[in-house]
């Protein structure tokens, strides 16, 4: 809201673009301590853990090291230290971008990160574009167009939420690959490789965020200024696109920050299913070996993709809705 | 006062199809519920073979009248399976919901009502545990504690949980604001008393809705997990444990995978569409 | 083609069968204008909407003839209509904050019109925004352009809006209640801008509730109930000479013309005029220099009420009348003991009641709460929604102490003062109608038998026929339980029905304290001066409108939201 004392009011883009760089700033700031408090957390949450790490370190359970061993072991992974001192050498580490060496495979976390990451960021991109792509299609096209229609389309909807994407993941490999043979069962080389991880984990997104949307676009089609836009001689389709489509858009895009969770989520699955390279895999590996350092440091990495991928959408939703910065500094 | 005129012609059409409508889809979906809770309570009201019953001549059958839904690799009956499944899902669900609902209520009454100060505590720590998707931090919590049906529902309940939590503190943020608690404090109601008598029933009603639903995510995310092998072990007769054995047989026998992902979809399907059903109900007499 | 613009014979329009606007006609020249004035459910909106081809999906139109210009508008193709609308006809709905895209520039939005009908090229259509916002009055309209609705304040938008239906220089110009959500001087600005279009020769359709607005504008009137033209006439002569009991009834409703003491609603019950000066009583309420500051969202500090004091007596009515953003709101929560003051005190029969820093804590102030009862302008949303009309009651008589078997027969009594049927108290405030809303919330309110009520803005959502009879229930409450009420209203008529002494404020501060008669007959201040002649009158009541000018640091108060910041205070 705009002062109520002084009325020359600068640029108003101006204003806007250094109102959402200093909300970008704010909100990194803020990122960054969440980051600092959920390595805090993950730390302390392992020191509960049941068992000695030096024997999940050693091989789990089914390893039978000798107490000579276990004791180098103790010292070279500093386990001797008190537990504050352990803390901050945790963290020191943290901070040059050391998050230490994978039990299982004995290669450096960040290293394993590199290799894998981008192979995940592919798919969860990928799949969260096509999400997008079948909710536009679905939903300005069939919004606000009677009872049949209407009703057809968001039972497609909520047909398609409620598909698991491991089950939907499963039945598109028997039909789209072992059946119909279109596309390749596994890897993740090729583009053709990509199609069905990316459906599996977008049909059940696109059908969540298609309610919303379908259930926002048609209130927004009944506001007055959607009638005062007809009222100029607009058409049907440049009235929804120009005008009800933004609207419509701000509660699917903040969906899109949970989506952005879930999505990751489902990365693992699909990337087991269909032997994807990736830190899902990865990290489902790394929980069933007791691989700890992999295990905090994939869940330290997707935590921060996160939270970067929530300020976006906050920054997004922010740039397509004005009204939220002069409410919120 | 230009829009009342429309509203006033059309709005008893809307609401009587509303209450109309819906009963189709939604009488479908309660029955089904009611079923699965039948089976859960009484799998034998359904089916006398033994979930459990290795028949090696039998493996691999194809759904016929003998075995409705086909037989596994140890000729298993998959119906009689994912009948008995039903009580091991159906407890996750509830369980897990019931668990993310306790947190999730405990921390949002603690932001909304607890004053400036501890709401942005609550506030940071549900941004600190929001910055895990729930899979991850499930997956977390079952690397330190190990897998079994006891860890997958604190797992999956702990995970639904933030998303919840910032329901809540909504909700009770938007009742708190509302005329009528001004309109309770203009009377002379005790503050403790409007809280319990007003505040409270009403930022909770919405939560019936997302607590409905909720049980048929609290489902899928858990057959996540044991689809992953980290949740309940084979051969016990669960959705999610089930589809993960059948998966390596998904070119030749797809009727292992399909049946106990069909009932998934259906009892998620199933919740959503009575969460929304009794949505409609409460919006009928509120809004 | 002929001299008329518009013709419309037989106008029918129904949804579903049921017909909403039955047998409309009248026809529309050049530089003339036409009303329709109706109160909710009279049909006059959908009449609008039918001649811009926008009633809708499920909607019937028919007519003997629809001409507009040389188009048959029964017959055209919606590629046809869409040639029509925005380039030869124009259409302004109320309240620009909605009617104009929330998110979009203002000057977007009239830049989508040219584009939309082809004006000229780029330059031409900048310039021409330009030239625009400069007719309807917007000052430095290069900047304005540039702002959203929600940044300009109800004036500046409603003249950006209507500068997006005269882009095209439309022959007829249909405007849909286009002054109601505005402040009395600010609605005599916009009612001028109207009058210029006229006078350049288009052809107006105007459409409101208020039969004072449109007498200002109009040279035709008809006047619709549920539907049906009930009077159609020449402007003067139906204002003189009403025909139809209706007309005279909603005549008879307008608070502005009858003094206190004087019933709006057709009699129900023979009381007695009240013509009786009543005499001094016990002072209930005191306010001693009052001030409030709030930090805005954007945390800069608003003093929104500062220096306020005001003596209330037993019996008698105080009110408050401002515009928007005057502070009237912030007076009524700092008597009500909701909201501390920053300054200044309150005090309760004598007794402090409000005092800055919380002083006084609420357990204190419980006991008396019983005595202060309160009526807002939005009764649903007072209540809670689980509950009926009984529980509301049970609700209000538990906390006034009354036990649990004495409540039905009670809440049969409160019913009956309020004038509702019993059979009602089963029923949730949502199955009701505005009015009957209304009512239950007075019954809630004098449940307690308070000394006091305050009232804040309790009739501004109703239709005036409505708006009428509450304000002549609270008349007789006021006789028969001796009530006072402290009333808060941006409406001068309801105020100067309704009050005994009147205090004006502006900008948080009170310009005028004065009996209601001495001020609305010699008001002394500058402001109250250009606030009662900013009101529009019935012709032959009085005067004409005299248009108050472009006030920007009013335009600047009415863009904050009180309402709003108390949310963020608390």
């Amino acid at each position: 809201m705009s002062s109520a004392t002084e009325l020359a009011i600068a640029d108003p883009r101006r204003e806007r673009l250094a109102a959402l760089g200093r909300r970008a700033v704010i909100r990194l700031g803020g990122g960054l301590l969440v980051l600092w408090a959920v390595a805090t957390l993950t730390f302390f949450a392992l020191r509960l853990m049941p068992g000695d790490p030096v024997l999940a370190i050693l091989g789990g359970p089914s390893g039978n090291p000798s107490p000579e061993t276990i004791e180098a072991t103790r010292i070279e992974f500093g386990l001797d230290k008190p537990l504050a001192v352990q803390y901050l050498l945790y963290l020191g580490r943290l901070l040059q971008g050391d998050l230490g060496v994978s039990y299982s495979q004995h290669l450096p976390v960040t290293r394993v990160l590199a290799e894998q990451g981008g192979a995940t960021l592919e798919l969860t991109i990928a799949a969260l574009l096509l999400a997008w792509v079948l909710v536009l299609l679905l939903t300005v096209i069939t919004a606000g167009r009677g009872r049949l229609i209407g009703g057809l389309a968001s039972l497609a909807e909520t047909l398609s939420a409620a598909l698991p994407h491991f089950w939907l993941g499963v039945v598109l490999l028997a039909v789209f690959a072992f059946g119909l043979r279109w596309f390749p069962p596994a890897g993740s080389d090729s583009l053709a490789s990509l199609v069905l991880p990316a459906f599996s984990l977008a049909i059940p997104l696109a059908g969540f965020i298609a309610q919303v949307t379908r259930e926002s676009l048609e209130l927004t089609l009944e506001q007055p200024f959607i009638l005062t836009a007809r009222s100029r001689g607009l058409s049907d389709l440049a009235v929804r696109f120009r005008h009800a489509l933004r609207h419509a858009l701000l509660p699917g895009v903040s969906l899109s920050g949970w989506a952005i969770g879930a999505l990751i989520s489902g990365a693992v699955v699909c990337e087991v299913i269909f032997s994807r390279k990736g830190i899902g895999r990865q990290l489902y590996q790394a929980v069933q070996a007791q691989d700890m350092p992999l295990v905090i440091g994939i869940s330290l990495v997707v935590a921060a993709g996160y939270v970067l991928a929530n300020i976006l959408v906050d920054l997004l939703y922010q740039w397509i809705d004005p009204r939220q910065q002069e409410a919120t500094p | 006062m230009s829009d009342l005129i429309l509203d006033r012609v059309q709005a008893p059409l809307r609401r009587r199809r509303r209450i109309t409508l819906p009963p189709v889809g939604a009488s479908l979906a309660l029955l089904f519920l009611a079923a699965l809770l039948l089976a859960a309570l009484f799998p034998e009201l359904f089916t006398h073979v033994d979930p459990l019953a290795i028949v090696p001549r039998d493996a691999f059958q194809a759904p016929s009248w003998a075995h409705w839904l086909g037989t596994d690799q140890s000729g298993r009956d998959i119906f009689a399976r994912t009948i008995h499944g039903a009580r091991q899902s159906l407890l996750i669900g509830v369980a897990a919901t019931a668990l993310s609902m306790t947190i999730a209520i405990s921390l949002g009454l603690l932001g909304g009502l607890g004053g400036a100060r501890v709401d942005r505590a609550v506030g940071w720590l549900l941004e600190v545990l929001f910055a895990f998707p729930s899979l991850i931090l499930a997956l977390l919590f079952v690397a330190v504690f190990g897998s079994g049906v006891g860890t997958l529902i604190v797992a999956t309940g702990l995970g639904g949980a933030p998303g919840y939590a910032r329901m809540v503190r909504g909700q009770v943020l938007a009742v708190r604001n509302a005329g009528y608690i001004e309109a309770a404090r203009a009377l002379g109601h005790p503050t403790s008393r409007i809280v319990l008598r007003q505040l409270l029933p009403n930022a909770m009603r919405p939560l019936v809705v997302t607590m409905t639903m909720g049980v048929g995510q609290a489902i899928v995310w858990a057959s996540a997990l044991s689809f992953l092998g980290l949740g309940a072990r084979p051969p016990a007769p669960e959705w999610g444990t089930m589809l993960s054995m059948g998966r390596d047989f998904i070119a030749s026998a797809w009727w292992l995978t399909f049946f106990p992902g069909l009932f998934i979809v259906l009892t998620t399907l199933a919740t959503t569409v009575t969460g929304r059903f009794i949505q409609q109900r409460l919006e009928g007499r509120q809004a | 083609m002929s001299d008329k613009t518009l013709i419309v014979d037989g106008l029918t329009v129904s949804f579903a069968g049921q017909s909403v606007v039955r047998d409309l006609s009248f026809t529309l020249a050049p530089g003339r204008c036409v009303a329709l004035v109706g109160e909710s459910g009279s049909g006059k909106s959908v009449s609008a909407r039918s001649l811009v081809g926008l009633t809708g999906t499920g909607a019937e139109v028919s007519a003997r003839q629809l001409r507009f210009a040389d188009h048959d508008l029964l017959d055209l193709s919606e590629r046809q209509w869409r040639q029509v609308r925005g380039k030869d006809i124009g259409f302004v709905l109320q309240d620009a904050l909605v009617s104009l895209d929330p998110l979009r520039p203002v000057g977007k939005e009239i830049l989508e019109v040219l584009q939309t009908h082809g004006y000229g090229d780029r330059q031409q259509r900048a310039a021409r925004v330009h030239e625009l916002l400069e007719l309807v009055g917007v000052p430095d309209p290069a900047l304005r352009a540039r702002q959203r609705p929600g940044q300009l304040s109800g004036g500046l938008r409603q003249r950006a809006l209507i500068a997006s239906a005269l882009a095209m220089q439309p022959a007829l110009v249909i405007a849909d209640e286009p002054t109601t959500a505005l402040d009395a001087t600010v609605q005599a600005q916009i009612l001028q801008v109207f009058q210029q279009i006229k006078a350049r020769g288009a052809s107006l359709l105007i459409i409101s509730h208020d039969l004072a607005v449109v007498a200002q504008l109009a040279d035709e009137v008809l006047v619709l109930r549920h539907g049906e033209v009930v009077e159609q006439g020449p402007m003067q002569q139906v204002l003189r000479e009403p025909r139809h009991a209706y007309t005279k009834a909603l005549l008879a409703a307008v608070p502005a013309e009858h003094p206190r003491g004087t019933r709006l609603s057709p009699q129900r019950v023979a009381s007695t005029p009240r013509l009786v000066k009543r005499g001094l009583g016990e002072v209930l309420l005191e306010g001693r220099d009052l001030g409030k500051r709030y930090t805005g969202p954007d945390r800069r500090a608003r003093q929104v009420v500062q220096g306020v004091s005001f003596t209330l007596h037993a019996g008698r009515t105080l009110g408050i009348v401002g515009e928007s953003g005057s502070g009237k709101t912030t007076v009524a929560r700092l008597a009500l003991g909701l909201l501390t003051p920053d300054q200044g005190q309150v005090l309760y029969r004598g007794k402090t009641w409000n005092l800055p820093d919380d002083a006084i804590a609420e357990a204190s102030r419980r006991p008396l709460r019983r005595e202060i009862s309160v009526i807002y302008q939005d009764p649903l949303g007072s209540f809670d929604p689980r509950w009926t009309v009984a529980q509301i009651l049970d609700d209000a008589l538990q906390v006034a102490g009354v036990e649990a078997p004495a409540r039905p027969a009670r809440i049969a009594v409160l019913l009956n003062q309020v004038r509702l049927a019993a059979d009602l108290a089963q029923r949730r405030p949502l199955q009701l109608s505005g009015g009957q809303r209304q009512r239950v919330a007075i019954a809630r309110a004098i449940a307690s038998e308070p000394k006091l009520i305050i009232c804040d803005e309790p009739v501004s959502a109703l239709d005036v026929s409505v708006q009428a009879q509450v304000l002549d229930l609270l008349a007789d409450l006021q006789d028969e339980l001796g009530l006072a009420y402290l009333f808060i209203s941006h409406d001068l008529g309801v105020i100067r029905h309704v009050s005994d002494d009147v205090l004006v404020m502006r900008h948080g501060q009170v310009v005028e304290h004065a009996p209601v008669e001495q001020l609305f007959r010699q008001p002394a201040h500058k402001y109250t001066q250009r606030l009662l002649g900013s009101v529009p009158r019935l012709p032959g009541a009085g005067t004409e409108l005299v248009v108050p000018p472009l006030d920007l640091e009013h335009e600047a108060f009415d863009l904050f939201d009180e309402a709003r910041l108390w949310k963020i205070a608390i």
